[in-house]
């Protein structure tokens, strides 16, 4: 550190002042202090916890006793042969494709609605009070996912809940009396992932409308005068030229989807039924702090961290393959 | 926060008359508008109804709530709340969390601020590597590291206590806060970092008095996203923060809502969610638009 210099613009020689001062106090106790201290707090609670959890993984540690014996694989070969481990699996990867697909596309659709639902004439412009929607649609994204969970497991209680008193006592069907959304195992999952993309959509639908403005609106009106439709304009034209922006959307909401714990926990804390809505998180924080299998839930870590690196390279490999844009021009 | 701007408009005007603000709309618009409306319109009551109900049903008592899910309360008492607050410990779950998001908020910004600056700014041997340290905090989930940090704390003996539970936010809000501030510290001017530097000010009145101010804007946006962040947060204090005096909002409603029983007073349940909601509530109606252009500029940029 003692090179410290003064970050000019690159290139650029103002060495001569900077190598007035080698190390001064005030010098040394700015890097001290400025890099050094919240570096050595974020390496000790941060970084060497992530490094520790490759080594547990590879021993057969309970988290109670010192008592920790090296295993190689074991804890892995155990995991997917776990049956419920590997319908977490399974569920995390339904959800990472589901979720995201489902918010894009409703929050695509409900953006374009904001931004090009005015006229077809003249000027391309935005819908009257769209500012309104965008309020409204956005507020769930800033509640905790806790009380969200709560708010939705009694929207959905099968005598109490809002759900089906709408739909029973406003809408007539009898057939859903006092039916279990989150206790059926054919709709828990569902019902669940219905209950994140109400959270989410506001939030990347103004997203897209901020994408959207930011294409140029000659872009608009040339397709209008090539005589394209609203829909085949927004497919076609919106879409590919927004697609970084649809990109990030995807990584993010897959992420959270692999994730998912919050949700899952607070609306059906044991799986659900017949563990319809099980993912890894749940498995992994039983096995860590209910079980005591440290080392067994440091594995299940891995993988889930393995699982997200994946699916985040998978989404940027799909997106260059189609054509979006190339490394070099994303750098900018 | 009009979608049409009137400077463009004036504009359009001007250069191509046929293209007027006030040109006929087609019976077509009329009816893309309206349908427009119409399902925005059903999403935002699709959005605001579980909300008003939990408000609604926070006012009834259990048998209130378990005869209809439409009747209005009998009395619009406020007993759930005191409940919640008083026996169902929300109150002190809510005291908790203030000192903890507080306290870590400001230390993040802080630390985050500084190192971010010194990365942005500064040239030194290892930058790049610290730099891509940082960027990695962003990039693995939290549970990779959940078994180990709990290990880590339980050997500094920060386990279940509140200063844990900070410092440990501190930690994991550090690689987002610096990975935003970065970019913002690079985008200030140099000549007034020089000009500072010149007039004989050190390292450290550079940054507090010059630097830090102006990126006010920077950290407003990146304050109310960690602030969010950290009023949310739930895997972190469950795993780490396990004693009941210390337990913060997210996890005391949880439990609460974990033990649904026969027994569970709901009213209360509800009362204890709504208690949740306000803050966030009051923040999202004050910082509502720099929220939504913090999000906008991150779309255009």
């Amino acid at each position: 550190m003692t090179h410290a210099n003064v970050a000019a613009t690159p290139g650029s020689s103002t060495a001569p002042r900077r190598r007035r001062s080698p190390l001064t106090f005030d010098k040394a106790s700015f890097f001290a202090v400025f890099l050094g201290l919240p570096l050595i707090i974020y390496v000790i609670f941060v970084i060497s916890p992530f490094a520790q959890a490759f080594y547990y993984s590879l021993t057969n540690w309970s988290g109670f006793s010192p008592d920790m014996k090296f295993i190689g694989l074991k804890n892995y070969q155990r995991l997917f042969s776990d049956e419920i481990f590997l319908k977490a699996l399974g569920n995390n990867v339904f959800l990472a494709i589901v979720l995201p697909l489902t918010t894009i596309i409703l929050a695509l659709a409900l953006a374009t609605m904001a931004t090009v639902g005015g006229s077809s004439v003249g000027e391309v412009r935005g819908l009257r009070g769209s500012a309104l929607y965008r309020v409204v649609t956005f507020f769930p994204y800033v509640v905790p996912a806790v009380a969200i969970g709560i708010i939705w497991s009694m929207m959905y209680d099968p005598s109490s809940g809002l759900v089906n008193g709408i739909l029973v006592d406003v809408l007539q069907v009898k057939s859903l009396d006092s039916f279990a959304w989150l206790g059926d195992p054919r709709t828990a999952m569902l019902a669940t992932i219905f209950v994140i993309l109400w959270s989410m959509t506001g939030f990347y639908m103004v997203l897209f409308i901020a994408a959207i403005q930011g294409v140029d609106k000659e872009i608009f009106e040339a397709a209008r005068l090539d005589g394209a439709g609203r829909f085949r304009t927004a497919v076609s034209i919106t879409v590919p030229l927004i697609r970084e922006n649809v990109q990030t959307a995807y990584v993010y909401l897959g992420i959270l989807a692999l994730d998912a714990f919050v949700y899952m926990q607070v609306m059906n804390s044991a799986g659900g039924p017949e563990y319809a809505t099980v993912v890894m998180s749940q498995r992994l924080f039983k096995a860590a702090f209910t079980d005591g299998q440290a080392g067994m839930a440091s594995a299940m870590g891995v993988v889930l961290a393995v699982v997200t690196l994946l699916f985040a390279s998978l989404v940027f490999l799909v997106n260059r393959l189609t054509g979006g844009e190339s490394e070099g021009k994303k750098e900018r | 926060m009009s979608t049409t701007t009137p400077p463009a408009q004036a504009e359009a005007t001007a250069e191509r008359p046929q293209t007027l603000r006030g040109a006929p709309k087609t019976g077509a618009d009329r009816v893309v508008a309206g349908t427009s409306h119409v399902v925005l319109v059903i999403w935002s009551i699709v959005i605001v109804v579980p909300v008003l109900w939990a408000i609604l049903s926070s006012f009834k008592t259990s048998s209130e709530i378990f005869a209809s899910p439409f009747a209005l309360p009998e009395a619009w008492s406020l007993t759930n709340y005191q409940t919640a607050w008083d026996q169902a410990g929300i109150g002190r779950y809510f005291f908790n969390t203030i000192i903890v998001v507080g306290s870590a908020l400001v230390l993040v910004m802080l630390l985050g601020s500084m190192a971010a600056y010194v990365l942005a700014r500064f040239q030194f041997p290892g930058r790049r590597i610290i730099y891509y340290l940082f960027l990695a905090g962003n990039t693995f989930p939290i549970f990779l590291a959940i078994v180990p940090l709990f290990f880590v704390l339980k050997g500094m003996a920060l386990l279940n206590t509140l200063p844990g539970l900070i410092i440990t936010y501190v930690a994991f809000a550090l690689p987002f806060t610096v990975f935003f501030l970065y970019a913002f510290f690079r985008s200030l001017p140099d000549e007034i970092a020089e000009a500072a530097s010149v007039d004989g000010a050190g390292l450290w009145s550079t940054f507090f008095r010059i630097m830090l101010p102006m990126a006010r804007p920077g950290l407003a946006s990146i304050t109310i996203f960690n602030f969010l962040g950290l009023w949310n947060q739930f895997l972190i204090p469950v795993a780490i923060n396990t004693r009941q005096d210390n337990w913060v909002l997210s996890q005391g409603l949880a439990a609460f809502a974990g033990q649904m029983g026969y027994r569970t007073d709901f009213g209360a349940l509800f009362a204890s969610v709504v208690i949740t909601i306000l803050p966030v509530l009051i923040m999202y109606i004050i910082f509502q638009r720099q929220l939504q252009s913090s999000v906008t500029q991150g779309a255009v940029k």
